[in-house]
This record gives C-alpha cells, sequence and structure tokens, in this order.
C-alpha cells in the first residue's frame, strides 16, 4: 500500500470521526456509473465529505476541481491533490485562448466522474446561490454522463469559514436522483432546476 | 448461593460473561428460528424492531466484555469513545452559533479527554469536581472571549448540559469498574454489570407498563406514554430483579432492592428528561429516522445510563463510606 492511499484511509477515517459520513443515497444507488456530482458548498470540508461518503472503489474513479495556483502552491499540497485525490487542476485566471474547462472535458473523455460546485465559491448563507454555467455546457457535450444533484448538510458548522479546528458534529451527504439537459432546453432554466433539484434533497426537521 | 461465593473473583466474572453470552446466544437463536415463519404485516415489523435493539445488546455486551477485559486503560477508551459519540449526537440536534466553535473545541478535544484521563487514574476527588467546578466557568469565559452576546445564556446552557449529560455522567460507569472497595477488589464489573441490568429492566418493563395499563400521560407533550404507575412498576420490577442479583453485589438483599431502586427510577426518568429535550429540538428520535443527521441513535441508548450512573455510583461511595 503506498503512501497516498494510507493517507487517504487517514483522511477517511478522520471525515469518520467528525463528521459520521454518511452518504444517503435517495435518488440512485453508488453504481461504478460515469457521473458527475453537483453540489452545494458551505466548507472547504465538503469535498472530503463527499469523497469519504462514497464506496470505496468508487473513490479512485471520482475526482475533484482543484485551483490550480493554490493546490500546487507547496509540494505537500500539489501531492495531497494529485497523488490522493486525484484531482483535476483548473487554473483561474482566464486566458483567451483556452477554454477554462478543458481539463474537465478531458477527465470525462477518459471515463473519470467528477464532483464539481457550481456556485464557484463556498456560501453560507443556507440556501446556495445561482448556479455558475459550467455544468450546463458539460451536459451538453456530455449527454450519457449521469448528473447527481448532491445536498451536503450541517457541515458549514464543523468548520466555519476561517477555523482551522473541526468540531465533531454529524453531516449527512444525500443524493438524488440523475437530471437530464433537456432538448433544447435554455441555460438559466436548466441551471436554476439543477439548484431547485439540489435544494430539494435538504433534510427537513422533523 | 453460597457456593457462588465462594468462587474466586476471576472465576465469578467468567461466570458472568459466560452467563450473559448464553442468555444472548439463545435469545438470537430463536429469533432466528421464529423469523423463518411467515411474519405479516405489524408483526413482522416487532420483529425488525426486536432483531435491531438485540443486535444493540450484542454490541453493548460485547463492549463490556471488551471493556472489562483491557483493563482501566481499555474500559475508559471504551466509553470516553461512547462519551464523544454521544456528545457528537446531542450538539448535532442544538442549534450552536460560528461564535461557539471554541467552547466546542474545548469540550470535545479539552474536557472529554481530561475527565476520562482522570478516571483512569483514580483521581476519585478531582473527578466528582472537574466538570461541576471547572469546566463550568471555562466554558462561558472562552464562549465571552468570541465576543456574541446573542443568545448567550441558552448557548452556554447547552453546551454545559451536553458535557453534563454525556460527559460527566457517562465517565461514572467506568468509574464503578475502577473504583476500588474495601472487601470487594476486582468486582467492580459486576457493579456495572448490576446498574446496566437494573436500568434495561426498568425501561423495558416501563414501556409495556405503559402499553398495558392507557394511563393517563403526566406530561403529554413530552411523552404520550410516561405515567407515573408505569414509572413505578418499571422501578419496582427492577429493584426486585436487582434483590435477586444481590449475590454480585457487595449489598445485603435489602440493600440491593434500594440501590436498584433508585438506579433503575433516575434511569428511566432521565430517559424522560431526553424525551423533552428532543421535542425541543423537534425530533423524536436522536437517531436515524428523523432524518436530519446521520446519528446511529446512540443517545438513545445511553440516555438512561447517563443519569442513572452519577447518581448510583455516589450512593455506592455513601454505602461504603469511602472519602
Amino acid at each position: 500500500m503506498s503512501l497516498a492511499e494510507l493517507m487517504g484511509l487517514l483522511l477517511a477515517f478522520i471525515a469518520r470521526v467528525i463528521t459520521g459520513t454518511q452518504g444517503h443515497w435517495k435518488g440512485c444507488p453508488p453504481t461504478a456509473e460515469q457521473r458527475i456530482y453537483f453540489a452545494n458548498h458551505q466548507s472547504h470540508f465538503d469535498w472530503v465529505l463527499i469523497w469519504a461518503a462514497l464506496p470505496k472503489d468508487l473513490r479512485t474513479k471520482t475526482r475533484p476541481i482543484a485551483a490550480k495556483d493554490y493546490w500546487t502552491a507547496t509540494p505537500f499540497k500539489h501531492w495531497l491533490t494529485r497523488e490522493v485525490f486525484n484531482a483535476v487542476f483548473v487554473s483561474r485566471q482566464r486566458t483567451d485562448d483556452q477554454d477554462p474547462l478543458e481539463p474537465l472535458v478531458q477527465a470525462l473523455q477518459v471515463g473519470d466522474s467528477l464532483v464539481i460546485f457550481p456556485e464557484g465559491t463556498r456560501s453560507n448563507k443556507g440556501e446556495p446561490m445561482p448556479f455558475k454555467s459550467g455544468l450546463y455546457h458539460l451536459a451538453e457535450q456530455f449527454p450519457q454522463v449521469q448528473l447527481i444533484p448532491t445536498w451536503i448538510d450541517n457541515v458549514q458548522r464543523v468548520m466555519p469559514k476561517g477555523e482551522v479546528v473541526p468540531v465533531p458534529i454529524l453531516c449527512t451527504v444525500t443524493f438524488g436522483a440523475p437530471l437530464q439537459l433537456g432538448e433544447g432546453e435554455d441555460k438559466h432554466v436548466f441551471l436554476e432546476r439543477a439548484r431547485e433539484a439540489v435544494l430539494a434533497l435538504r433534510p427537513r426537521v422533523s | 448461593m453460597t457456593s457462588l461465593r465462594n468462587l474466586t473473583v476471576d472465576e465469578q466474572v467468567a461466570l458472568l460473561f459466560f452467563t450473559l453470552f448464553g442468555l444472548l446466544v439463545l435469545v438470537s437463536v430463536a429469533t432466528a428460528l421464529y423469523s423463518l415463519r411467515d411474519t405479516p404485516g405489524a408483526q413482522g415489523e416487532a420483529l425488525k424492531r426486536f432483531r435491531r435493539d438485540l443486535r444493540a445488546v450484542w454490541v453493548g455486551a460485547t463492549a463490556f466484555w471488551l471493556a472489562w477485559v483491557s483493563g482501566p486503560v481499555g474500559a475508559t477508551l471504551f466509553f470516553g469513545l461512547f462519551s464523544f459519540l454521544a456528545l457528537r449526537e446531542f450538539i448535532s440536534l442544538q442549534h450552536t452559533r460560528r461564535s461557539d466553535h471554541h467552547s466546542l473545541i474545548l469540550a470535545f478535544f479539552f474536557v472529554l479527554p481530561v475527565q476520562y484521563a482522570i478516571v483512569a487514574t483514580r483521581h476519585f476527588d478531582l473527578f466528582t469536581v472537574f466538570i461541576p467546578v471547572y469546566v463550568f466557568f471555562a466554558i462561558p469565559v472562552v464562549s465571552a472571549m468570541a465576543g456574541d452576546p446573542h443568545r448567550f445564556l441558552e448557548r452556554n446552557a447547552k453546551i454545559q448540559w451536553g458535557i453534563v449529560v454525556c460527559v460527566y455522567g457517562l465517565s461514572h460507569a467506568p468509574a464503578l469498574l475502577l473504583l476500588d472497595f474495601p472487601r470487594y477488589a476486582g468486582r467492580g464489573a459486576f457493579l456495572l454489570f448490576f446498574l446496566v441490568i437494573v436500568t434495561a429492566v426498568a425501561q423495558v418493563v416501563q414501556e409495556l407498563a405503559s402499553r398495558r395499563l392507557r394511563r393517563r400521560p403526566v406530561a403529554r407533550h413530552i411523552s404520550r406514554s410516561f405515567s407515573w404507575r408505569a414509572w413505578v412498576i418499571g422501578a419496582i420490577v427492577a429493584a426486585c430483579v436487582g434483590a435477586l442479583l444481590y449475590w454480585i453485589t457487595p449489598f445485603k438483599a435489602g440493600q440491593a432492592l434500594a440501590m436498584a431502586f433508585i438506579a433503575a427510577g433516575c434511569g428511566t426518568l432521565g430517559e424522560f428528561v431526553m424525551k423533552a429535550l428532543k421535542r425541543d429540538a423537534g425530533v423524536f428520535f436522536w437517531g436515524n429516522r428523523s432524518g436530519v443527521t446521520g446519528a446511529v441513535g446512540l443517545l438513545d441508548r445511553v440516555a438512561p445510563l447517563c443519569f442513572a450512573a452519577p447518581v448510583f455510583f455516589h450512593s455506592v461511595r455513601w454505602y461504603f463510606k469511602l472519602a
């Protein structure tokens, strides 16, 4: 077993101790199909939580998106994202000749699954902000890939913005039914529909 | 009974676990055979619930055994883990704010380990005052430092409460294992076993009695099943079971009866209090069925013990006139 695999097991264990990492597969079973999971984004912990909620053999084929400038800044960060999580690196600076979705498209072409946070940044208002259009473009290019709405609950209490030590609080990750891009569906309509689908998974009290 | 008393401590402990696991195996085999029959609707549902509870008893019994064989350190670690999971469940269902973050870190990563370290090293004087005195002061200080006056008293009360029930209360269980009584050395496991059995019996009997009796509930908005008569029946039956078990304890039969009554009564009243708390938090189970968290419902199961253990522990200490 390599060091990266051990690190992965350790992180999954920590996530389990802190949050319980319960994956609730409400709308689809955890199968090895090619998927794009799109989720609400409230904390740096979000990705680890989704990753730990996945069954072990799905973890290697499911990749996060990492900002290149931040996550390659130090050797450790680079090793963590490259070796442990097998992240897809994207650059935040826009250049004219390059499509920012290019690395994602490549990953999908080789058959990997992705986890994306279409809000683009962390929100702490409770309800997710409007989605960015990347999800729509990917759905358009890869109609055969399942789009799974995902709601992560409670994680903002584990590690609020600006804190470093997580507090043990139970979190859930709820996976919903796959979404389809309708024939000729408008971009904004689709993105709003996707956002509603994520929001609909929010657990209600009692 | 006299022949049992003449056995060595280790033999008695071995006999205790042998009986416990023997009974569990018998019940499990019987359930497995019964489930082969076609059970329709409500009956099947009841059977499923029973099997889930049985599984929990298995886990509990195994944990108890492991705690015993692994000695003071193992026992402390085991109950420490239970405490951690219970407190995690408790805090998850309370509304906390961002500014509670440091208080919560203090509760989880300082108070809890220190309390159990004190148990493991048998500093029983510090053990009884550490949380009620020192932590009681420390939590609001840390909380005030965060600079958020919004619902200050309420937020602190919640955290203090969680600590007292899930950490302080439950830490009395390993303390029973570790407290050395004169003429009773090495038999702490029996006391803990006695406590667990009587609280469990009281819980089950009270539940059955309230279903049978259909009395007017004392507090309808908190629990539809809790009535004084059911509570008394539960506690009395548990007291009788305790009296029958007197030979494993340092008590005489009458004293065992009284101690069991106290422990069982506290346990079921504690459960009632936890129900009030659940209603306040807007859930019916601490467990998964609430849909709010991924909790396993551990708190539902340990709550009676959290309340009964401290009362029982101090009654026992008083009985032995331990300093």
